[in-house]
Formats: structure tokens, C-alpha cells, sequence
């Protein structure tokens, strides 16, 4: 039995295939990397995956039952959490009452929820800046309250969408470091990323997308040298 | 001459600063934890100074009004859904206190408790309409399900008794003293149980919901239960003021108590000037509305327009104040020319 399945997906808006056919599945414990250049269907197989979009074809199973059907709040409880590529922080809450929020899903009483919050503040490291209201954090700690509030709900899987998009490279490093530990705290991951280099390093096996399509599976090292994805990321290579 | 204008100035420094101490005070107390139980304490001693029975009809529609506006506060002001017609809410309640009197010849204060019961099917019933709306869409459905329930009052004949109202002909009091302290009672339960709401882990959620529906859903909020509990909770607060409102006018009919632009506008305003949001903003507001409604009814002429002088004070308040008085207090100070409270 698979840890997160994806099977035989596909997601049509209109006559659009967002998605077509897509499979593979995450590994328990691993770093998933899902690469493909814009509008390859990355964070729409997010959505899928955390329950916003239904797929219109096939199914997804997490520990061999089925999730897809279910709402996000949900699938969130059965332990796969998300942070979104544009943050949504609950812009007039303080930063510790955002991670308050989600802690109260796993917590029995808000003093419990605000040690989860405070924990999960330390973790990521924004403890400092935890009586800030979020409406006022530059994007770099935004994003990183994103993973603060994902964490603070117990997640098995954590799903990342573009967390280092836009910062700069010292957050990027923290960033990278941050992943780092959740991994090793026992959170299975899948990241969807442009930084290459990033993706590269951390990622165990990657998945890459294109026009909704899965082109590629393997470790970085196959990726990086198949022609496919140079293809799509590159455009065609001229034939002689 | 001169001697004169050094006593003039002096003595307006000394009010000035009489004015600035007792603002600070005021402002010491408000931040205060006890401050609550001091003025409930103060509230209960009124009927004690003799008031004429036209003041203490002023008091009793203030207290009403914060009730309201608790209600109001809880769905709109912190979970985020805008509602345009809590007069459905309050209608329902009142016509449950006033049917129970006509149809089952039983008091009208078997209204209060029944009206949990009804209040909560009927919200339970619009939530799942109209609940599955967001922002400006929730608002309008709202709208028109007040004004269809005042359409179907003013029909439904043979249950409601149509346009000729419901009429409480046993009083149980002459004097207002007993309803002052029937409603002050429900507003200090109301007051206390909307703080330790937001309090908990369903304030949270409420507020996690105004602000981000997707992302709230995402960390494992059943945002549609969430959602529907606040309805809930803000319907059988209102419905409980409207119950009140039967037994306490003793008269009622469709276009007093399901009315948009006296119970519906009104109990956004409360909300909207006292401060959005905020435990003691719909008292605020209650007094100033209801004050200003009185004062502005009683001048000749301009009396009738008093809803043009409403939606002025809207605008300015959304211009200059949009956290209204609670929420933007230390603007309002700025505003007024006021020293800024000493820290």
C-alpha cells in the first residue's frame, strides 16, 4: 500500500484539461519535488490533492483510502496540510493567532493550542515576531507563517506551493533549512518550486508536469539530464 | 480687563485638564477588567433615581438596541458574514412570543425560552440556503429573506393576523422598572456569552473565517458548520431581543418588526458607529443611534427624514472612523482636537 497515491488524475475546466492523466505517488518520509514551467497544472494537482478541486477522473488515496470527493477541511484533518503560492494570512490576526487558529484542530483547549502555536513560532522562526499583525510581515516571514500555520495542525504530509518564490537569497537559505527539519521530524513532503537549484538539492525524487501532462519521475540526477524536460523548459532543440 | 481674561484662560485650562483627567480615567476603566461588572452594577441602580417613564422607554430601546447589535457583531463583525436582514431574525422571535399569546392564550414571556427553539430551526433553515454565499452575495440573500418574511406576515392572515399586528391586551407591568431589568438581564447574558465565544476556539474560527474562508478551510476548519453556528448563535440573541420587544410594546405588526430600514439598517449601524468587532462598540453605538434617532425625530419638519440623517452619519463614519468609535478611539481623540491619552 502506497503512502499518497495519485490515480490516473485528470481535471478538466470546460473543455481545458488542466490535468491529464497524471499518476505517481509520495513516498513516506521523502521530498517530493513537482516541477514544470507555468501552467503545467502544479498547484491545480495541489488543489486536488488538498480537496479544493474535485478531480473529474480518477481518484486520490492516502494510506489506501480514498481522499479525493472529500473537503479540505477534512483531508486536513486526516494530516495532510498545504501552504498556498499566494499567501492567505489572516491579514488582521496577530501572527501567534494565526498559528492559534490551526492549532485548535489537533488541540484540546486553547491553552494547548497557543504551546502548539509558540512551538511551531520557535520552529520556523518567527517566534520574535509573533505579536505582529500578520497584514504588516514582509513576504519572505509571510511565507514562512504559511509553513508555521501548516505545521501547528499535525500534518503527516505537508504539501509547499512555491514557498522561496521571492525571496531573497539569506530566506531562501533559512527556507531550505527549515524544510530540512520538518523532514527529519518525520513530515513526508511535496514541493512545488522554480529555484532549481533548490529543488535539486532537496528533493529525493521530483515529478515534472507539462501542459498537464506527467513528462518525467526520478531523482534529480535523471531529471536533470532528460531531454524531455529540457524540452519543456527550454523549448524544442532544433533537429538536425 | 486683563485680570478677567487670565481668569477666563485659567479657568479653561482647568476644564480643559478636568476634561483630559476624566478621559484618562474613563479610558483606565475601559481597558479595566471589572469596568463590565461596574457598570452593569451602575445600569441596575437606574431605575432607582426615578426617571420619568419617557426616559426609562429610551433606556430600555438602548439596552435593546446593544443587544442587537451583540448579535449583529457576532455573525457580521467577527465571523464576517454581512447581514442585511436580522429583522428576520428579530421578527421571528417576536412573532413567536406574540402566537403563543393569541394562539395558545399562554404568556408572551413563554416567548423568550420558545423562541430559542423556533429562532434556531429558522437560521438552521436560511443557513443552509444561504450560507453556501459569500461576501456581498450572503448579504443580498439575507436582504430579501427579510423582506419575504415580512411579505408572508402581512398575508398569512389566519396565522399572523395579517397587517392588523398581534396585541398583548394583559400587561404585566405598568411601570418599565421590571422590563428594564428583564432586558439589562439578557444583555449582560448576551455580553458574556459573546466574550467567552470569541475567546475560545470557536472565536478563532469566526475571525479565521472573515479573514480568509479558503485558507481557514485549508487548516481544517469545516467553515460551512463554523459558519452556521454563528448564524445560530446571532439569530437566537436577536429573536430573544424581538420576544422581548412583544412583551414589552405589547403591540406588533409586519412592518414594525420585520422592517429593513428600522430593524435590518439599523442594527448594522449600531454596529458600524459603536465599532466593528469590538465587545463594547454595540452598546456605544446603541446609545448614540437610539439617542440620535429620539433627537432627530424631534425636530419640526426634519423629524420624518431622519434615515437621510442615518445615511450621512454612515458616510462619515466610513470616511473618518471605518472601526467606528470603539475601534478607532484614538483617531476620534485626534480628530476632536483631544490630548492623546498619557502612556
Amino acid at each position: 500500500m502506497s503512502f499518497l497515491e495519485i490515480r490516473k488524475v485528470y481535471r478538466f475546466f470546460g473543455g481545458l484539461a488542466a490535468i491529464k492523466d497524471v499518476s505517481f505517488e509520495l513516498r513516506q518520509g521523502e521530498i517530493l519535488g513537482l516541477i514544470g514551467p507555468n501552467g503545467a497544472g502544479k498547484t491545480t494537482m495541489f488543489n486536488v490533492v488538498n480537496g479544493f478541486y474535485h478531480p473529474s477522473r480518477g481518484e486520490v488515496l492516502f494510506k489506501g483510502k480514498k481522499i479525493s470527493g472529500s473537503k479540505p477541511h477534512q483531508i486536513c484533518q486526516q494530516g495532510i496540510a498545504r501552504t498556498f503560492q499566494v499567501v492567505k494570512p489572516l491579514q488582521r490576526m496577530s501572527v501567534l493567532d494565526n498559528v492559534v487558529a490551526s492549532a485548535f484542530l489537533r488541540a484540546k483547549d486553547k491553552r494547548q493550542a497557543g504551546e502548539m502555536a509558540l512551538e511551531s513560532l520557535h520552529f520556523t522562526g518567527l517566534y520574535n515576531d509573533r505579536d505582529v499583525i500578520s497584514r504588516g510581515l514582509p513576504l519572505g516571514k509571510r511565507k514562512r507563517l504559511e509553513i508555521a500555520r501548516a505545521l501547528a495542525t499535525l500534518p503527516e504530509v505537508l504539501l509547499l506551493d512555491e514557498s522561496f518564490a521571492g525571496l531573497n537569497p539569506a530566506e531562501l537559505d533559512d527556507s531550505v533549512d527549515i524544510i530540512r527539519r520538518i523532514r527529519d521530524k518525520g513530515i513526508t513532503i511535496m514541493i512545488i518550486e522554480h529555484h532549481m537549484r533548490v529543488i535539486m538539492a532537496i528533493s529525493d525524487r521530483i515529478v515534472v508536469l507539462n501542459y498537464g501532462e506527467k513528462i518525467a519521475e526520478g531523482t534529480p540526477l535523471d531529471i536533470r539530464g532528460n531531454p524531455l524536460v529540457v524540452e519543456a523548459y527550454l523549448g524544442e532543440t532544433p533537429r538536425a | 480687563m486683563q485680570s478677567c481674561g487670565v481668569a477666563m484662560a485659567t479657568s479653561s485650562v482647568k476644564s480643559f485638564y478636568i476634561l483630559h483627567f476624566s478621559l484618562v480615567v474613563f479610558y483606565g476603566c475601559v481597558m479595566n477588567k471589572y469596568f463590565p461588572y461596574i457598570a452593569l452594577a451602575l445600569l441596575a441602580l437606574v431605575p432607582l433615581l426615578g426617571l420619568n417613564s419617557y426616559l426609562m422607554h429610551i433606556l430600555i430601546l438602548v439596552v435593546m438596541w446593544s443587544v442587537i447589535g451583540m448579535a449583529w457583531n457576532l455573525l457580521s463583525g467577527y465571523c464576517g458574514q454581512v447581514s442585511f436582514g436580522h429583522a428576520a431574525f428579530f421578527g421571528v422571535g417576536a412573532y413567536t412570543s406574540g402566537m403563543l399569546y393569541t394562539k395558545f392564550g399562554i404568556s408572551g414571556w413563554w416567548g423568550l425560552p420558545a423562541s430559542i427553539v423556533v429562532v434556531t430551526l429558522f437560521a438552521l433553515v436560511i443557513g443552509y440556503i444561504c450560507l453556501r454565499l459569500r461576501g456581498p452575495y450572503f448579504a443580498l440573500a439575507t436582504l430579501s429573506i427579510g423582506v419575504i418574511l415580512k411579505i408572508v406576515a402581512e398575508n398569512l392572515v389566519s396565522v399572523t393576523g395579517g397587517d392588523l399586528g398581534i396585541m398583548i391586551r394583559e400587561r404585566s407591568w405598568v411601570e418599565k422598572t421590571w422590563y428594564y431589568y428583564i432586558i439589562l438581564a439578557i444583555a449582560a447574558l448576551s455580553f458574556v456569552l459573546v466574550k467567552k465565544i470569541i475567546g475560545s476556539k470557536l472565536g478563532y474560527y469566526f475571525v479565521a473565517i472573515r479573514e480568509d474562508q479558503d485558507a481557514a478551510e485549508s487548516l481544517g476548519i469545516n467553515t460551512t458548520l463554523y459558519k452556521t453556528i454563528a448564524l445560530c448563535l446571532s439569530a437566537v440573541i436577536t429573536g430573544f431581543a424581538g420576544a422581548f420587544y412583544t412583551n414589552y410594546m405589547g403591540y406588533i405588526d409586519p412592518k414594525v418588526v420585520f422592517a429593513l430600514h428600522d430593524i435590518s439598517i439599523i442594527a448594522i449601524m449600531v454596529v458600524m458607529v459603536g465599532g466593528v468587532a469590538t465587545f463594547s462598540g454595540p452598546i456605544v453605538g446603541a446609545i448614540i443611534m437610539v439617542v440620535l434617532a429620539e433627537a432627530i425625530r424631534s425636530i419640526p419638519l426634519l423629524g420624518n427624514a431622519h434615515h437621510t440623517f442615518f445615511g450621512i452619519l454612515l458616510i462619515v463614519i466610513i470616511i473618518f472612523l471605518p472601526n467606528g468609535i470603539v475601534g478607532d478611539f484614538s483617531k476620534l481623540q485626534k480628530l476632536l482636537g483631544l490630548p492623546k491619552r498619557a502612556s
